[in-house]
């Protein structure tokens, strides 16, 4: 059965952001690019929920990801956009790919347990090398793109907007596919039976192992966005808040849908951006709010909307078939 | 000549519990056995043992002459021996056809593809014709959570069947369905299990879909085997009716 856009037509919905940037006000630029970075950690984290289990600490490969670009960058004088994206993508996809099969044995509580203790980790050894500026952090240069240096500030927030626009938004055309296939279908499979899943000759270890990869490779790619947006890095990449922040997304998004991520990022921006000029000093307190209403009234998250719709729309079109007796599930 | 399934010698205890006794017997490919028992014979743990979800305690299971008994339920399954379950073992939020299609994932002898997907179209084809085999091709694009539980049945069936298995193993494929439809229900699971699995070991309580389909059947006793032999001989045994089948037939 054929579902959604075809992935040409999110690779063109992907190029008309990226040019949006255009029109958009300045100050709009480092906003967007932010909710952008959010959105491709978050989406990491659906990825990973697909199969059941959620990462409290998506901060470690955050850290691991920005730390690496900055290292990389202020020994080997990289400064290309592109390419420190690439170094932060893959010395977190490494370290999933160490950590995952470790972590795969366990689900529920004890999985997400485990990472934020493993991000806490991190971020205690950080504050404590001084060689990498123990709590303050240390700063990194402006970034360049294929060689062009941007002195103008507003050509600067937009190549990084454009490239993190870009990035993001392949990653979401990459995460579609990757839903609509065997290993996105096998995730959820695994999501909710696994022992099941294990008779049907698939190793549901496996399974958990690359998406968690996955989720890292999409974390340390945005570490990298968060460092070349502040030009600074510091142990508080790695802390639990800021993991918090990314499955507040993921939960707001839900696990359904990709556009949904992107969506609920926006929103979070938004509405931490306008509560936080009006309200200032009681902005989280309508953060949590935003939160309850939507796992109060959506509590498969805002992708639910349209995913709903959508079965409906099947079910109507495959038209009255033969009567099913309702029951609960077992 | 090699029987397909030979085992010898198994035990299980669970603490004083003894749910399998130096159990030993062959079973030959092609036959239909029934394995009968009350509650608690060992019945059940005989197939978790043979599928890689229990470890005996003691003892060997060999499929074609292969040892199975400290591999998992996953490379037991790719070795060629399936399971159907008493309480059907689906993805309740998935569709019939989705259910059947991570089956069709897991049947296939390379690794889970990326990008290939899920509901491709040779895939689609093959479920639903799976599906119609078990008459249920209507209901392929409904979730599960939405299906009765004679439905859900057949489907775990079904998915046990995408192996093509050597042995098929059914735990109480007729639990849960009504007197009047247990055979309709049986008939069809004969009917779509033959093309793919000659083999095939299912439990069961009643005694009448026991003598009209098993070709052999093991009667099981506080995890031992009772009797072993024709349906109408073991049905017959003064043993099986008095420890085992309470006088029915």
């Amino acid at each position: 059965m054929k579902r959604g856009l075809h992935p040409v037509v999110m690779i063109l919905l992907v190029a008309a952001a990226a040019l949006f940037g255009r029109l958009l006000p300045t100050w709009t630029l480092s906003l967007a690019t932010i909710a952008a970075s959010n959105a491709l950690i978050a989406l990491g984290i659906v990825v990973l929920a697909r199969t059941g289990n959620v990462s409290f600490g998506q901060g470690l490969f955050y850290a691991a990801g920005g730390y690496g670009v900055a290292l990389i960058a202020n020994a080997w004088g990289i400064t290309d956009a592109l390419a420190q994206m690439l170094i932060g993508a893959v010395c977190a996809g490494l370290l999933g790919l160490v950590i995952g099969p470790l972590l795969a044995r366990y689900t529920g509580i004890f999985f997400g347990m485990l990472t934020l203790a493993l991000s806490m980790v991190l971020y205690g050894a950080l504050v404590k090398t001084t060689a990498l500026g123990g709590s303050d952090g240390f700063n990194i240069g402006r970034p360049t793109l294929f060689g062009m240096v941007f002195t103008d500030t507003r050509e600067a927030d937009f190549m990084l907007y454009a490239v993190s626009v870009v990035t993001t938004g392949l990653a979401g055309v990459a995460a579609t596919i990757l839903f609509r296939s065997e290993l996105g279908l096998a995730s959820l499979a695994v999501r909710e039976n696994n022992l099941r899943v294990e008779y049907l000759g698939i190793s549901s270890n496996r399974v958990i192992t690359i998406n968690f990869a996955i989720a890292a490779v999409f974390a340390g790619a945005s570490g990298a966005f968060a460092l070349m947006a502040q030009r600074h890095i510091d142990p508080q990449f790695a802390y639990w808040t800021t993991s918090g922040e990314f499955v507040f997304v993921a939960v707001l998004a839900g696990y359904q849908s990709v556009a949904a991520v992107f969506v609920a990022s926006i929103a979070l921006e938004l509405v931490r951006s306008f509560s936080n000029l009006y309200l200032p000093n009681t902005w989280q307190l309508v953060l949590g709010v935003f939160l309850l209403g939507v796992i109060l009234f959506l509590p498969r998250g805002i992708g639910s909307l349209w995913i709903r719709q959508r079965r409906k729309r099947i079910e109507r079109a495959s038209g009255p078939t033969v009567t099913i007796q309702n029951e609960a599930a077992q | 000549m090699t029987p397909l399934l030979s085992v010898r010698g198994l035990e299980k205890r669970f603490g004083a519990v003894i749910a399998a006794d130096a159990l030993t017997l062959d079973i030959a490919a092609g036959q239909k056995v029934s394995l009968i028992g009350a509650n608690g014979a060992g019945k059940t743990t005989f197939v978790n043992m043979v599928t890689g979800y229990l470890k005996p305690d003691s003892g060997s299971v060999a499929l074609d002459g292969v040892d199975i008994g400290k591999r998992s339920p996953r490379n037991v399954a790719q070795l060629g021996i399936s399971r159907s379950f008493q309480i059907p073992q689906l993805f309740i939020e998935l569709t019939a056809a989705e259910n059947l299609s991570v089956a069709v994932s897991g049947a296939r002898t390379h690794g889970l593809s990326f990008h290939s997907p899920a509901e491709g179209q040779g895939r689609r084809e093959k479920v639903l014709e799976l599906l119609e085999r078990f008459g249920l091709g209507d209901l392929a694009d409904r979730p599960i959570s939405e299906l009765a539980g004679g439905v859900r049945k057949l489907i775990d069936i079904a998915m046990a069947l995408v192996r093509r298995p050597k042995l098929l193993l059914l735990d109480e494929p007729t639990s849960g369905v009504s007197a009047e439809e247990k055979f309709v229900t049986m008939d069809r699971v004969i009917h779509a299990v033959a093309p793919d699995a000659a083999t095939l070991v299912f439990v069961e309580h009643d005694m009448e879909i026991v003598s009209r389909y098993a070709d052999r059947v093991l009667a099981f006793y506080q995890g031992r085997i009772l009797a072993d032999g024709d349906p109408s001989e073991v049905l017959k045994d003064s043993e099986v009716r008095r420890y085992v089948t309470g006088g029915a037939r």
